[in-house]
């Protein structure tokens, strides 16, 4: 199977292979990690400057934790890669975008123009995340 | 009402065009059954043992009598004529074709409808107080509070895959009318001494295999901080939520495993957090949904007088109507529970003609009741003689609110996919054993509930009386329960021993209410007695063995 990586940033990506969450404390020069659904995303906070790539893993499209890890980061002001990895599905890009991902490495791959549909789903949004998409709420009161 | 603006609009209809997508693609085998799943579910389709069956969301239980209307017409063109109203004061309709379900769900947007999380791990369709609005005894209308929380829930994107489905109920009176306690989030609306208004979170009920009741997680929280509070919530619990098993997965074995204290600090963290980040509308936006929901224009002169000479409309009067706000007014509660009926289910020409009625005679508004009734919340006393006669003419005009034949049941094995047993037949040979009307009336309030699996759709630990339907050995058995309870006493029921078959069941109830008759005192009711009293002398007369003849 071709590893595919459908990459939406305008920097390089980036090649160093990502650590696991335990070998990542170790390695003080490492610059990719990789976090499991039970992990912890906020231990990796004060390391945000040195990182330029975090992989969320889905073992399974039906575990959602890797949707707040995603925040959490962003929110905290991680501007690097955010790649979802494994069991991502065509229906679930749009809302890991919403996350804060801006790259994705499914097991299954996804065509481009597919991928591209289901990010324009929904021509407006209900929430305030990390996206930059303003919620319904600022536009109907941005007069 | 609430009524959409383009961009309300626009989110249903990219709803539509996407389901649309995904059934096709279902339709061509590009996407298996397993991954359909999901997707079909979060907008309310089921696949039940005969037929996909769709849940439509009822939002805060509020419709129009346009709304309403439709709902009936897709019984007719799509259903075999009824639809189902549920304990979460939505409507599933029971025999639908998965290639109709886009077109249903694009009639439902034309009425600003949708299906939208009626089902799956996500956040679920918000109940409410079916009086909201109406009720004497109302603090603070919760509809635009629950209305904010529809569209913050609407496709949230952090948390469309969490450990398991999540509901929230909202109320805004001090008596409970919607079981708030029992939801994995229930929301009072309360003000304080200085008259400030106040969200009080309670977190982690539920029912289901291991029922509770939840504990007090915000006291006061500021209205303007509600959806930043619930984020709170939701994350913690989508975080560390257990994912090991579905059984365990819901919030409230998170909230008892940590104990209330810890979920609350690890909430109050995730709250100061979430804080700086300016996820919450503003004032304005709160003020713009308050608009859609202004008192009517009732009639200040409307009168109260009540010519009650027809006993049996006097009756009705007396067990189904309830004390407006608004003197002149009062709010009407339409039994859906005929003798032998289906508890929750209504034909099309009834759903219309309670359209009609509500546009006639209750400034067009309904609402659906988490027991399965309909309520007109705005009726003058003056129209209640008419409104009454035209119920009577469509089988509509059961004076049962809340006696022993008002039962809540779940679809059961007649009809879902997850039941041990039937929970129809048990209801309607219940309601048949206690038809006369006067005996019911004797008997006074009790809320019989019936579940057909342990799932407890049919809220059996919150009935007076709760049944349980289980699979014996390939029997149907039946476990009898008091002492349940689900307002502002929430109470979780007892079992009262061994179990019972489909008769069996029915005889014990029967049994039960001559014990409460016999030992009640004035004013009780069964359930005061049974907390009086205990369960032996209930125990002793269900299971006392019959004595042979001599």
């Amino acid at each position: 199977m071709v590893e595919q990586t459908l990459r939406y940033r305008n920097d390089e990506p980036v090649n160093d292979p990502a650590v696991t969450f335990a070998a990542f404390a170790d390695q003080s020069n490492a610059t990719a990690v990789r976090i499991e659904p039970g992990e912890d995303a906020r231990v990796l906070l004060p390391h945000l400057d040195r990182l330029a790539l975090v992989e969320v893993n889905f073992p399974t499209y039906g575990d959602g934790r890797g949707y707040s890890a995603a925040r959490i980061l962003r929110e905290h002001g991680y501007a690097g890669e955010l790649r979802a990895v494994g069991d991502v599905l065509l229906d679930q890009l749009s809302h890991m975008r919403r996350c804060g991902f801006d790259s994705f490495a499914p097991q299954q791959p996804i065509a481009a123009e597919a991928a591209e549909k289901a990010f324009a789903t929904w021509p407006d949004v209900y929430q305030k995340t990390v996206d930059g998409r303003p919620a319904i709420w600022a536009k109907r009161h941005s007069a | 009402m609430y009524q959409y603006d383009k961009y309300d609009q626009s989110m249903v209809d990219a709803r539509v065009a996407e389901f649309r997508d995904q059934v096709q693609r279902r339709l061509a085998g590009e996407i298996t059954e397993d991954q359909f799943k999901p997707l079909r579910l979060k907008n309310g389709l089921y696949l039940q043992l005969h037929a996909y069956m769709l849940r439509v969301a009822v939002p805060y239980g509020t419709l129009s009598s346009r709304q309403m209307r439709l709902l009936g017409d897709i019984a007719d063109k799509y259903d075999r004529g009824y639809g189902h109203f549920t304990t979460r004061q939505n409507i599933q309709y029971n025999w639908i074709k998965l290639e109709d379900a886009p077109d249903i769900l694009a009639d439902l947007a034309s009425v600003e409808m949708h299906a939208i999380q009626t089902s799956g791990n996500c956040i679920r369709n918000t109940t409410s107080d079916q009086f909201a609005g109406a009720a004497a005894d109302e603090l603070v209308d919760p509809r635009p509070y629950a209305e904010l929380l529809r569209q913050w829930s609407t496709f949230h994107p952090e948390f469309d895959y969490l450990p398991r489905k999540f509901k929230i109920a909202m109320i805004g009176s001090e008596t409970d009318r919607a079981a708030m306690k029992l939801h994995d989030i229930g929301i009072q609306l309360v003000k304080n001494d200085a008259g400030e208004i106040g969200c009080k979170f309670y977190v982690g009920g539920g029912m289901g295999r291991t029922p509770m009741i939840a504990p007090v997680i915000g006291d006061f929280v500021p209205p303007l901080q509600m959806i930043s509070y619930l984020e709170a919530c939701l994350r913690v619990y989508n975080r560390y939520g257990r994912r090991d098993n579905k059984y365990k997965a819901r919030i409230k074995i998170l909230v008892h495993e940590i104990g209330a204290d810890e979920y609350r600090r690890q909430v109050e963290e995730e709250f100061a957090h979430i804080l700086t980040l300016g996820l919450e509308p503003p004032a304005a936006e709160l003020e713009r949904i308050k608009g859609f929901f202004e008192q009517p224009g009732f009639d200040a002169n409307a009168s109260e007088d009540l010519d009650l000479s027809d006993p049996d409309f006097a009756l009705w009067v007396d067990q189904n109507t309830h004390a407006h706000k608004q003197a002149g007014y009062t709010i009407v509660n339409i039994s859906l529970k005929p003798t032998g009926g289906i508890p929750g289910d209504a034909s099309a020409d009834q759903i219309r003609l309670m359209a009609d009625l509500a546009l006639e005679y209750s400034f067009d508004e309904l609402r659906v009741t988490h027991a399965q009734n309909i309520v007109l919340p705005h009726v003058r006393k003056a129209d209640l003689y008419t409104i009454w006669q035209k119920l009577d003419e469509a089988g509509l005009a059961n004076a049962n609110l809340d006696l022993i034949s008002d039962i809540i049941a779940c679809p059961g094995l007649d009809y879902c996919a997850l039941a041990n047993a039937r929970s129809i037949p048990v209801a309607q040979k219940i309601s048949e054993r206690f038809a006369d009307l006067g005996r019911q009336r004797e008997l006074g309030e009790l809320k019989l509930k019936i579940s057909g699996c342990i799932n407890a759709c049919g809220h059996h630990h919150a009935g007076h009386i709760g049944i349980l339907g289980v699979d014996r050995k390939g029997v149907e058995n039946y476990q009898l329960s008091f002492g349940g309870s689900e307002g502002a006493d929430t109470s979780l029921g007892t079992i009262t021993g061994p179990g019972f078959n489909e008769d069996g069941v029915v005889d014990a109830v029967e049994k039960a209410t001559d014990v409460y008759l016999a030992q009640r005192t004035e004013g009780e009711r069964f359930l005061d007695t049974y907390r009086r009293i205990g369960m032996a002398p209930f125990k002793e007369a269900i299971y006392a063995k019959e004595t042979v003849n001599g």
